[in-house]
């Protein structure tokens, strides 16, 4: 049995539209089909679902303003994360609404690989291995715009942190979760 | 040379104290916490190596010289997250044993055990050995 | 010029990142890593050439200044280390290879492998190469967190068993190694090792002492010298073969060059050590004593590294230029023939099935093969004339002898004994294993794993990897010449550290 076959029945073509008008164009419940109803909590779905955009947004801004303020791709990564772990915390494993198309491992691969390139890049500028440099510039809207060579290790590492922090959740969350359930299962 | 306040040596001697106590115990969840706590009080001491607490950390909240040294955070900071890294590892592997073995405790050798008993064996009877070598 | 300082960190590192991203291709991995740690060998190369004509190159990361910045320096002992490490990695990755436990259970490849095993590469160039106290820590870290992943793996219940000791003992020591790290920067305010140096000096005598012992004790623990050797006889064993040989070859060498590196150049001494010679003793003893009651090969070994540590210890601690000398030639002599004979005992055991020596025999008749991969570098660990260990170990019984103290004299004759009854426990493998009545190969207890015992036969990968690290140790004892020389400049640059405080520091003595 996997773990999709919880999910509820498509509605049936022929029911009445007259039910459906108010039905909310998105979903606001993690994943459309239940876990374990006492373990659910729909709360923290519906408060997960709203708060994890903006834990990304503010993920991002900390990864930005990382130069000279609070923040950098560290704690931003970390920040991106903790949107997943709340996800996970809400939805639990059976949450595939969250799952990026990307594996965790090469999400840590990538974010690794472009940190140490960086580190090599201002070699080809006749610098010294990982030094930086400030561009500042005036775009048409967006206006002066200070760039720090070093928010591209940066982006390494916050890739690099949240596949860590999916790893764990895939293998320390879900993977245990699953083992457990199926530990029930055979038991039962 | 920097010197601690009272308190805070107190903190650290306790921290250490109970840390290395945990550390001393069978079950590994109890190292892991032993092992956590001693963390936090070497990371508290790379803190107050730097200094008395207190003092301003950003970039123009104060003159350069009355600003916090910034070298110990640094340090503490990636002091900090190696031992996270190595925390969430030992739970793993903790959560592994229990898995594997039904309990997280640390094991004697076995080998070592093994041994004990090849000498013991020896005493008794002293060509014993000779005879298992050539056969 | 500064960029071949900075390869052989950064370039395991983005390895092991591209080696993660492509995790589906075995064969990508693969040749990813044989020609970056082939890269790594041409580069310590050239750099040991540099740094030996033109001396010491810094790099100072990111341009920033030397007290404030992170610094790498490669020095003559640095590079000299540095280019007999991945000589090691290079086989031992190879071997690896051919072994298959680079994958996960009979069938599939494991994508881990690969990039944990670059990932200890980088940490153990970072250890050599690193200037400040702080980024040692970070390099150690680097090596053992990658190291506790590579003896954890495929956990069954024993690796477990083992592993748990290990990761919990290096982990205490590296809280230990914060602890000092805030001590130092609390009473001198740098991390520095050149800055340091100096400041060092200034401090009370006392505190200087207690530094040091604290130092010491750091790193005795990660090198394994009695008595606090005992996580390792009992963790090493478990791991796969090359695991073990890239553990006992490298990590505990790291240990013994970070102890080299503090207490010739932070805390210096002006005399010969006593209390090192004391410990240097007992190690010897002590290990060889452990390796001649076992009966697991692995574990004979693992004592006998411990007690070869001894003979490190005392080079450094007879602290002159000849026994710093003998202690560099040990340690590259160590580095080869030790990890050679853990994967000799790899060999073994997929031949015969077993650890157990009372279980093997007349494996010479067997594989001829493995008797001489065997015999070779065995003689050289016992020191038997032509071969890297007696030159090595000529160079410290000398440097010993001309010290002139009775504890040096005493040291000298245990380093004698020690040898003795090296040579004791490499004939009773010996005798145990290639003589004797030949036996059938015993069943693979574990059909499962990716780890494939008991066959009866050789892997060509495994043998052309050991045969490598062979002819590298003979390699060793050919040119012992040059590189005793070069052996003795690295110790001279140690002993008197001005050059490399200035070269740090930017010509401000």
């Amino acid at each position: 049995m996997t773990e999709r076959d919880h999910r509820p029945e498509p509605a049936a073509e022929d029911s009445d539209s007259w039910t459906e008008w108010d039905v909310p164009a998105e979903r606001w419940l993690l994943s459309g089909y239940c876990r374990d109803q006492r373990e659910r909590t729909v709360l923290l779905e519906l408060a997960a679902r709203i708060v994890f955009p903006t834990v990304i947004v503010f993920s991002l801004y900390l990864l930005f303003a990382g130069h000279d303020h609070p923040g950098g791709g560290f704690s931003g990564g970390l920040v991106a994360g903790q949107a997943f772990v709340l996800r996970h915390l809400a939805g639990g494993r059976l949450d595939d609404s969250s799952t990026l198309s990307m594996r965790p491992p090469v999400l840590i691969g990538v974010g690794l690989t472009i940190a140490v390139l960086t580190g090599f890049a201002p070699l080809l500028f006749g610098e010294v291995v990982l030094e930086s440099d400030i561009y500042k510039f005036t775009l048409p809207v967006l206006g002066q715009i200070k760039l720090v060579t070093n928010l591209f290790l940066d982006i390494g590492v916050y890739l690099l942190l949240l596949g860590v922090v999916l790893d764990l959740l895939r293998t320390l969350g879900s993977g245990i979760e699953a083992n457990a359930a199926a530990a029930r299962r055979e038991q039962s | 040379m920097t010197t601690v306040n009272l308190t805070m040596a107190i903190v650290l001697g306790g921290l250490y104290s109970a840390g290395f106590y945990l550390l001393m115990q069978r079950s590994l969840m109890r190292i892991l916490l032993g092992i956590v706590i001693i963390g936090h009080g070497a990371n508290l001491m790379l803190q107050l190596a730097g200094g008395p607490p207190g003092r301003p950390a950003m970039v123009g909240e104060a003159a350069p010289e009355n600003m916090a040294d910034p070298f110990p955070q640094a340090m503490a900071l990636t002091a900090i997250v190696i031992t996270f890294a190595l925390t969430t590892f030992l739970l793993a592997l903790a959560y592994r044993s229990w898995v594997l073995l039904g309990h997280d405790e640390v094991q004697d050798d076995v080998e070592d055990r093994r041994i004990r008993r090849m000498e013991r064996r020896l005493a008794e009877s002293e060509d014993d050995t000779e005879s298992e070598a050539t056969q | 010029m500064t960029l071949l300082v900075a390869l052989p960190i950064l370039l395991p590192l983005a390895a092991a990142g591209l080696s993660l991203a492509f995790g589906r291709f075995a064969d990508v991995q693969r040749v990813l890593g044989m020609v970056v740690l082939g890269v790594l060998i041409v580069d310590s190369a050239v750099l040991l050439y540099v740094a030996d004509t033109f001396g010491p190159v810094v790099l100072q990361v990111g341009n920033w200044p030397a007290p404030f910045g992170i610094t790498l320096v490669a020095d003559r002992l640095a590079v000299l280390l540095l280019l007999v490490s991945s000589v090691v990695t290079f086989a031992v990755l190879l071997y690896s290879i051919g072994q298959r436990i680079t994958d996960y259970g009979r069938g599939a490849s494991s994508t881990t492998f690969h990039p944990i095993y670059l990932v200890l590469c980088a940490g153990v160039s970072l250890a050599y190469l690193s200037g400040d106290l702080f980024n040692l820590f970070v390099a150690f870290e680097i090596m053992l967190s990658s190291s506790y992943v590579l003896i954890n793996r495929r956990a069954t219940a024993t690796r477990i068993r083992a592993g748990m000791t290990y990761t919990i003992v290096s982990l205490t020591s590296s809280l230990l190694f914060i602890t000092v790290i805030a001590l130092v920067y609390a009473a001198t305010g740098t991390v520095n090792l050149a800055d340091l140096a100096q400041r060092v000096a200034e401090l009370p005598d006392g505190l200087q002492t207690a530094l040091g012992l604290i130092v010491l004790i750091v790193f005795g623990v990660k090198s394994a010298m009695v008595p606090l050797h005992f996580w390792l006889p009992d963790s090493y064993p478990n791991a796969p073969a090359p695991i073990t040989a890239v553990f006992a070859g490298l990590l505990t060498k790291v240990g013994i060059y970070a102890m080299i590196r503090t207490q010739t150049l932070v805390f210096a001494h002006n005399e010969s050590w006593r209390l090192m010679l004391a410990i240097a003793l007992i190690t010897m003893i002590v290990g060889a004593l452990g390796a001649l009651a076992q009966n697991d090969i692995n574990r004979m070994l693992s004592f006998l590294l411990v007690s070869h540590i001894g003979y490190m210890l005392f080079g450094l601690g007879v602290y002159d230029t000849a026994g710093l000398t003998g202690v560099i030639l040990y340690v590259i002599h160590h580095i080869t023939v030790q990890a050679t004979l853990f994967l000799v005992s790899g060999l073994i055991t997929r031949h015969t099935g077993t650890v157990a020596l009372s279980r093997m025999g007349g494996l010479a008749k067997a594989s001829p093969l493995i008797a001489v991969l065997f015999a070779l570098p065995a003689l050289s660990l016992a020191g038997i004339p032509p071969f890297s260990g007696f030159v090595a170990k000529l160079a410290l019984l000398q440097a010993g002898v001309e010290a002139g103290t009775w504890s040096a004299y005493a040291v000298t004759g245990g380093a004698v004994l020690t040898s003795l009854l090296t040579l004791y426990a490499m004939a009773r493998i010996w005798t145990r294993v290639f003589w004797g009545r030949v036996r059938k190969p015993e069943a693979d207890p574990d059909p499962e794993d990716e780890l494939v015992v008991g066959t009866g036969t050789t892997a060509r990968a495994m043998v052309i990897s050991t045969g490598l690290l062979v002819t590298v140790s003979v390699a060793i004892a050919v040119a012992a010449g040059p590189l005793a020389e070069i052996s003795g400049r690295a110790a001279a640059d140690l002993m008197r550290h001005e050059t490399y405080s200035t070269v740090v520091l930017g010509g401000d003595p």
